[in-house]
């Protein structure tokens, strides 16, 4: 019996597709918070600014400029550390970490070191493998506060950093408040790093600290790689850099693992180092060796002084916390939300509105239908955000009932979505459909008129009809929708088709 | 009244006369500028004087301002005349002119903090105590001389020449504030503000025969102040008298939200105790600081002065700090430690000079090895060893351990005694080049001002006397260092003023034999 | 120290890290005078201090937060004007050889 367990055991260590080898990864995500202003001062934290234009004497780092820090970033810290079911430190401080970078506008980063805010999280995520839905479950050693760095412009041939001949910086990113989110190595395939990924995603949302696109690198990720035999001690690790999105996390991994078994299958080592993910290539690259690491000589911040939580404030901070993502997923399973339109909305950060629209009468499959499906693409086609749209619950809850009452069709619908977009969220669904004439007519005397002429003008398929040729009906059906530019409730014009040929022949 | 009268006055009395109409505002600044224009060696023409360069200063000439603001000045003091006129209430110091050390920024005027690194860089911001003198109508006449980002006992580490001394010109003024002291002493403006890392007020408060405090920690703001180690770092007043210092240290101090170290509690009214005297209070001999190595001539002016303090009714107690002895040794890795990335920041990059090299990483090395004399690069190299992995727990750590003892030992002798005093330095002051090739010898100047400073508690130099220095020379002022637990500024004040007023000692330097700079030479 | 005094190679990593861009006199000069006074420096050693708090703030204070509220800055015009080379609006720099911590 223990034979046969431990030979499964044995079995479930390694990853099948790494023949003999088992895959380890830690994660280490960066997350920008959505706060008003940066980390140490108030300039703004908005993104694709002219450059050098969000600064002050602070980020730009004038001699004799100070930091102060922003209470609200270290409210949305602890929020997050909390949702991810970590320890609020009771006293902790900022620390300095010493290194000359262009783009960093003292030569340190501020940052924590021995005493993170946040210590000993989890996180619970969802992962799909093979059309089979699991559960795994990823510690977090650590979740600390510090600062953004500006941006270096590569100028030169490449616009990349090998081969450029001059760099220009802008330090309007310099100081904007940046959470890191430090993975235990606990994450045995890419399908998992790539669910925790996106839940964490879901959670800032969820939270309202952190836009978290990836694609403006409001949350950015960096992953610790290693292989090894079953039950055999930690590999060595690579550090992979460069991961721009979360299917990029996915196939780096995938294949820096196989890289790594290779190089041990043809009895190489793996050398620590932090390579470099080319997203066209598919391949990693050596950027820098570890054994140069940097020494940052880190040492308490002297311009700062040490925050302190009590475990009061915790609470209520703790109270302040959201249904989070996980919650909400099991909620929507049983409201009968489909499981990828659930992750869709929750993804979208789109589940206030979807609780908002049920709330004024809307079923949660059809809202979530909406949401995942056509206000998912509209938005996307137009660029633009929900909040930035103006659609509401109401709005939403109006469209599904236009469509249940069979006041507009499915196509309609579309169209309607698309002018209240349009508005801005200023008009809603029906006074839309009402300006753009779009409602079904709903009054027979107004479709008995269409209808009538018809029938009047198909002789031939009437007479078909009338002698069993019942496929014929369709085609009458068709010149009425043209007639009625697609306002005519299909059910009741055959109804009423039938009826007229009916009335027709008598 | 005549001009060298007016730079003979000190900042109260000079306010009282212009409250008083007797002077305006803008003859009291065309004094000091006249005084400036005679005696410091600055190319006098146009609306922003400069110093001469090094090469070019006679062997009178004090060279304690690198720039003079002379036109601004002489319009700032026009808008105190005609707001005076109009019956607008005024400051109690305004229209008093003053010298600001060169690590202070002051918008759109050169700040060098003494250095090559910074040269021509206008800061596009003003510190908080630029503003805040600003706002009392106090008037800045210029940026002063300085140790290259204040590392230094002497001046003689600006990048720009060493100041003079005004009792006797072949000696330093102390350091690193060496040219504001040397212009309050000389009388080209009544105040001066220094910064205090590890004893750059009081040394050359000391050296120069002034008064000089170092705030409590917190009590006055960094914002603007160019850090050389942030923990350890407070600007404060120069006068000639103690009623100036505490009336411009009142001026400076106060709750700053720009600085996330200052002081939020209400700070310490210093003028209110300031004539309590001393009788029934405990004063405490720091037996440590009073036999590091004092010099003959300064120990006795320090035993009189404790007599006198004595006899006014003080009661005097030896008290010991038992680690008072590391705190130099701490002080000399806690501080470079914190200048060492402070001082990351000039890079070549957003400010200052740059060097030009084929990379950014060899353009940094070459720019910051050509912009930093060679104290500020001594001390870069210590405090990044000092910080640096397998070095950080001996050298930072134990000595910032070392640091909440003295702090302990500090707090149990304030349950014992209301006051701690030493002498300022050991020394009266040295020569000019004298120490310049020892490092340690420089930086033993400060082994009786170093212990406060890393506890953070107020310490003020107050004049106790003159002595010859052991070389011979006509007797050189001698400093003693009152010190009082945190936020108990008032108290050092106190216990100046009633030995300031018991000794009545003339500070002009002409009075005892030195150069005749303060225009006069007969008694006060 | 156990590692005994600081040696000029030592003093070539220091410098590095520190990126000074000393010339050989230079590390030779400097070499003994930063021995001398880390052996100074070294007394701190001496002092039993092993379960005492490391001080880094003078005053014990804690919890000094801003709110999120936007304050004035400076124009980029004001903040470029001081940089040795500008391009496009950005603080310009000979192309940079290391990546990014």
């Amino acid at each position: 019996m223990s034979g046969r367990a431990e030979d499964r055991e044995a079995a479930r260590d390694v990853t099948p597709w790494l023949e003999g080898y088992e895959l380890v990864v830690g994660l280490e995500v960066h997350v920008e918070l959505s706060t008003v202003t940066k980390m140490w001062c108030g300039c703004p934290t908005t993104f694709g600014d002219e450059p050098n234009t969000n600064v002050c004497a602070v980020c730009s780092g004038q001699p004799g400029a100070l930091p102060v820090p922003n209470r609200r970033a270290v409210h949305d810290a602890t929020l997050l550390g909390l949702a991810l079911g970590g320890t609020i430190a009771p006293r902790c401080r900022f620390h300095r970490k010493n290194y000359f970078y262009p783009d960093l506008a003292k030569n340190y980063q501020i940052s924590q070191y021995d005493v993170p805010l946040v210590t000993e999280g989890r996180l619970e995520v969802e992962v799909e493998r093979d059309g089979v839905v699991g559960t795994e479950v990823v510690g977090i050693e650590r979740l600390h506060m510090e600062e953004d760095t500006g941006k270096s412009l590569h100028l030169g041939a490449t616009g990349r950093l090998h081969g450029a001949d001059r760099s220009a910086i802008d330090y309007n990113r310099s100081g904007v408040p940046l959470l890191e989110i430090v993975s235990h190595p606990d994450v045995r395939d890419p399908e998992t790093a790539q669910a925790y990924l996106r839940e964490l995603q879901a959670i800032v949302r969820t939270l309202g600290v952190s836009d978290a696109r990836m694609e403006e690198g409001s949350i950015r990720c960096d992953a610790n790689v290693s292989v090894r035999r079953p039950g055999a001690p930690l590999g060595t690790r690579c550090e992979i850099k460069n991961l721009n999105s979360v299917r990029s996390l996915g196939r780096a991994i995938r294949f820096e693992a196989q890289r790594q078994a290779q190089l041990l299958d043809d009895g190489g080592t793996v050398v620590m180092e932090t390579r470099h993910w080319d997203e066209e290539a598919g391949v990693t690259r050596t950027l820098r060796r570890k054994e140069s690491v940097t020494d940052y000589r880190y040492f308490p911040d002297p311009d700062l002084v040490e925050m302190t939580t009590t475990p009061e404030a915790v609470e209520r901070i703790r109270a302040e916390l959201p249904e989070l993502p996980a919650a909400a997923r099991a909620r929507l399973a049983d409201a009968g939300v489909p499981r990828a339109q659930a992750a869709t909305v929750l993804a979208g950060g789109m589940l206030g509105l979807l609780d908002a629209a049920v709330g004024a009468g809307a079923t949660a499959p059809a809202v979530a239908n909406w949401l995942a499906g056509e206000v998912t693409g509209q938005l996307a086609a137009r660029s633009s955000t929900l909040d930035a749209s103006g659609l509401t619950g109401e709005h939403l809850a109006e469209l599904v009932a236009l469509v249940d009452e069979g006041t507009l069709s499915a196509t309609m619908a579309k169209q309607v979505l698309t002018g209240v977009l349009d508005a801005g969220g200023a008009d809603g669904p029906r006074a839309v459909a009402a300006a753009q004439g779009l409602e079904q007519i709903g009054d027979d005397d107004a479709l008995g008129a269409v209808i009538d002429e018809v029938v009047a003008a198909n002789a031939e398929a009437v007479a078909a009809v009338r002698g069993g040729n019942d496929r014929a009906i369709g085609a009458l059906v068709g010149q009425v929708m043209r007639a009625t530019q697609g306002r005519a409730d299909p059910k009741r014009t055959n109804e009423l088709l039938r009826a007229a040929i009916q009335a027709s022949g008598d | 009244m005549s001009d060298p009268a007016l730079t003979r006055l000190g900042a109260a009395a000079l306010a009282d006369a212009m409250r008083a109409g007797d002077v305006s505002a803008r003859e009291v600044v065309d004094a000091h500028l006249d005084r400036i224009a005679t005696h410091d060696g600055v190319d006098a023409s146009g609306d922003v004087w400069r110093a001469l360069p090094a090469d070019r200063l006679g062997p009178d000439d004090l060279h304690a301002f690198l720039v003079v603001t002379a036109a601004a000045a002489r319009e700032r003091a026009d808008d105190v005349d005609r707001r005076r006129r109009a019956g607008e209430d005024l400051g109690p110091l305004a229209g008093v002119p003053l010298a600001l050390k060169d690590v202070l920024t002051l918008r759109g005027v050169p700040t060098t903090c003494g250095s090559r690194m910074l040269e021509g860089w206008e800061p596009p911001y003003d510190a908080t105590v630029t503003r805040r003198l600003h706002d009392a109508d106090v008037i800045i006449l210029g940026k002063t001389n300085m140790d290259e980002f204040a590392m230094g006992s002497s001046t003689e580490n600006s990048a720009f020449g060493p100041t003079r001394n005004p009792w006797d010109l072949d000696r330093v003024p102390g350091g690193s504030s060496g040219g504001s002291a040397a212009a309050v002493a000389a009388g080209m403006a009544p105040l001066g503000i220094g910064t205090d890392t590890g004893g750059s007020i009081r040394q050359p408060a000391a050296f120069t025969g002034l008064v000089g405090a170092k705030p409590t920690y917190g009590a006055v703001s960094r914002h603007g102040l160019v850090a050389f180690a942030s923990s350890l770092d407070q600007a404060g007043p120069f006068a000639r008298d103690v009623t100036d210092a505490a009336l411009l240290q009142s001026v400076l101090q106060g709750h700053d939200p720009h600085d996330a170290t200052s002081d939020p509690t209400a700070p310490s009214d210093l003028l209110a105790t300031l004539r309590d005297g001393v009788a029934g209070l405990r004063i405490g001999v720091v037996t440590e600081l009073e036999d590091a190595g004092c010099e003959p001539g300064v120990r006795q002016v320090f035993l009189d002065a404790l007599d006198l303090l004595e006899r006014l009714g003080a009661r005097i107690e030896r008290v010991s700090l038992p680690h008072a002895a590391y705190g130099l040794p701490a002080y000399y890795l806690v501080a470079p430690a914190e200048a060492s990335s402070n001082l990351a920041r000039f890079d070549g990059v957003r400010y200052g000079n740059r060097v030009d090299a084929p990379t950014a990483e060899t353009m940094n090395a070459a720019t910051r090895a050509a912009g930093f004399g060679p104290e500020v690069r001594r001390r870069i190299m210590i405090g990044t060893h000092a910080l640096s992995s397998g070095y950080v727990d001996a050298y930072y750590l134990q000595a910032a351990r070392v640091r909440t003892l003295i702090a302990r030992d500090y707090a149990a002798a304030f349950a014992d005694v209301d006051v701690l005093v030493s002498p300022t330095t050991p020394t009266v002051p040295f020569r000019l080049g004298e120490r310049t090739d020892d490092p340690l010898a420089m930086y033993r100047s400060d082994v009786a001002t170093v212990p406060a400073s890393l506890a953070g508690i107020p310490a003020l130099s107050v004049p106790a006397g003159l002595a010859p220095a052991e070389d011979g020379s006509a007797p050189l002022p001698v400093g003693l260092q009152v010190m009082a637990p945190l936020r108990e500024d008032a108290r050092t004040y106190r216990v100046a003023f009633a030995l300031e007023q018991a000794l009545a000692l003339d500070p002009d330097p002409a009075a005892h034999g030195g150069p005749r700079l303060l225009g006069g030479g007969g008694a006060r | 120290m156990a590692q005994g005094p600081i040696g000029q190679d030592d003093v070539r990593h220091v410098a590095t890290l520190a990126r000074l861009d000393l010339d050989e006199a230079e590390v030779v000069a400097l070499t003994p005078q930063l021995a001398e006074i880390l052996a100074y420096a070294e007394q701190v050693g001496e002092v039993a201090a092993d379960d005492v708090e490391p001080m880094t703030h003078p005053l014990g204070l804690v919890d000094v937060l801003r709110d999120d509220v936007p304050a004035p800055g400076l124009a980029a015009d004001a903040v470029l004007a001081a940089a040795p080379e500008v391009q496009e609006g950005r603080f310009a720099v000979p192309r940079i050889v290391e990546e990014d911590a």
